[in-house]
């Protein structure tokens, strides 16, 4: 599973342009890794392609951090 | 009356990245045309186009190669994913200018900020942003089309995006008038400063048409040259019986504009002074110019005449000169009719033939190389001009650079839609 963690974590330093070390579970999208609110629409959309799956809306808007994102994927993988 | 100054300049263009090495290939006659190799164009009838040369070899560019572009120069590769090239572009030729002209308010000065806005105009806009939204909707369906599309295609986003960038607050629009768009944004900037909407203005012109798209629709309205794909750098030549069309180029060109006692106070480097700008609309057909040139004769006497020169002053014409079989007579007739007894060795060029056609920053590059000529008091040539089809008593400058002595210049840029804006430019006050 720390599989899914690591990819994660790699796109959230290929497409917000964070460092490796700043990308921790408990970052924050937007207050800690400078992301916008379009950044993470795009994320939620590279994190469905990239694991084939679909996050409807409700769900995407509750990923916050690097850490929501991952569970999420746990769960429903 | 509050007077215009030019006090930075900043392009990247097919001719090099950076004002100074792209003078002086201009003066050199050095093409920027090459075979367009980055995308497929196999199928197309033009396969030639004057690039932005790159680091990586794309558009004939190379790590030692001067004037070669490093896209991670300026943009982060995050940034760069959110705009569309004419934005890059736009934002590449904006940060030289501002960096040139020395005016960086910083943060606590506010009203500074308020003071300088940014104008810049394109042809088209995210040209290659729309061709592939268009492909994924069509292709993949309206889910996971990237968020960024909207604020990638925009027009006025190259404007917002140096906004953004510098914290400009001032005015913040563009202007879409074709291949005329880069002109009348300077044009339209000094008249804000003028009118005291603004005291600095950070104008000009930025377009990256270079995609499938882009060559099918302009070969598809018979406007590109399709004659020279295996002689590229031949295929740009204004003026020469052997003419065919446009040669597709991309970049963007950028001019810092400021109220003369406000740069004055400051000590910046005054490069030029904005002294005429002129407008007109043909009425005449979409995309052919009226066979008697009345549109861009009305624009540049009504530019020369907003100047207060006489026609006999002005002793340098950067050409609207696409390469095109009507558009190119035409202009030079209607400079003829304009400049009466003056015409004759009055020293026009189209440089079109070096940088290929801008189209939307085609009149913010040419602004430059004019603000150059007087500057450095010599005219670009019109390369590849070895046998003109008509007979006229300007001087095209054929294939090489010439001195002029001249106190005012002017610049032509005409675009489909029959819009037509001419600037006329003289030597800085303090010259």
């Amino acid at each position: 599973m720390s599989d899914i963690s690591e990819r994660v974590k790699k796109m959230v330093v290929e497409h917000l342009g964070a460092n490796e070390d700043e990308v921790t579970e408990k970052a924050h999208l937007i207050d800690d890794l400078g992301a916008d609110s379009l950044d993470t629409v795009e994320l939620v959309m590279k994190i469905e392609e990239e694991f084939d799956m679909e996050i409807p809306e409700d769900a995407a808007e509750q990923i916050r951090t690097v850490g929501d994102a991952i569970n999420y994927i746990k769960e429903k993988s | 009356m509050r007077r215009v100054v030019v006090t930075g300049l900043g392009l990247i263009s097919p001719v090099g990245c950076g004002v100074d090495t792209a003078w002086k290939n201009i003066l050199a006659g050095t093409s920027g045309a090459g075979r367009i190799e980055h995308i497929d164009v196999g199928d197309m009838a033009c396969r030639v186009a004057a690039m932005v040369p790159r680091v990586d070899g794309r558009g004939g560019g190379g790590v030692d190669i001067a004037g070669s572009y490093d896209p991670d120069a300026l943009l982060s590769k995050r940034e760069r994913k959110r705009v569309d090239e004419f934005i890059e572009y736009s934002a590449v030729a904006a940060n030289e200018a501002i960096a040139d002209s020395g005016w960086a308010p910083s943060g606590d000065e506010i009203e500074a900020r308020e003071r300088t806005g940014v104008l810049f105009g394109s042809g088209i806009g995210g040209f290659q942003t729309i061709h592939e939204a268009i492909l994924h909707v069509e292709q993949k369906g309206p889910r996971r089309l990237s968020p960024f599309t909207v604020p990638s295609m925009l027009l006025n986003m190259a404007s917002g995006y140096i906004s953004l960038r510098y914290g400009f607050k001032g005015p913040n629009y563009s202007v879409a008038s074709a291949c005329a768009a880069g002109a009348h944004a300077i044009g339209d900037a000094a008249r804000l400063i003028r009118h005291g909407d603004a005291d600095v203005m950070v104008a000009g012109g930025g377009e990256a048409p270079i995609c499938r798209m882009g060559i099918a629709s302009f070969v598809a309205c018979r406007a590109m040259t399709t004659a020279y794909n295996d002689m590229p750098e031949k295929a740009s030549r204004p003026y020469d019986s052997g003419r065919d069309g446009f040669l597709m180029g991309e970049g963007a060109g950028a001019v810092v504009l400021e109220e003369y006692e406000h740069a004055r106070a400051r000590g910046a480097k005054l490069y030029a002074e904005v002294m005429g700008y002129g407008l007109s609309g043909d009425a005449h057909h979409i995309t052919r110019p009226c066979p008697d040139g009345d549109g861009g004769y009305r624009a540049m006497r009504s530019a020369i005449d907003n100047s207060g020169f006489h026609p006999s002053d002005i002793g340098y014409i950067n050409a609207h000169g696409t390469s095109t079989q009507v558009g190119d007579e035409v202009e030079v007739r209607a400079i003829e009719r304009l400049f009466g007894e003056a015409a004759s060795g009055l020293c026009v060029s189209s440089t079109k033939s070096m940088t290929g056609h801008l189209m939307g920053a085609a009149g913010a590059l040419e602004a430059i190389l004019t603000i150059k000529t007087l500057q450095d008091q010599v005219a670009p040539p019109t390369i590849n001009l070895d046998s003109p089809s008509f007979d006229t008593l300007v001087d095209l400058a054929p294939h090489t650079a010439r001195p002029v002595s001249t106190r005012a210049a002017m610049s032509n840029s005409f675009g489909f839609g029959g819009t037509n804006a001419a600037l006329v430019f003289a030597t800085a006050p303090d010259a």
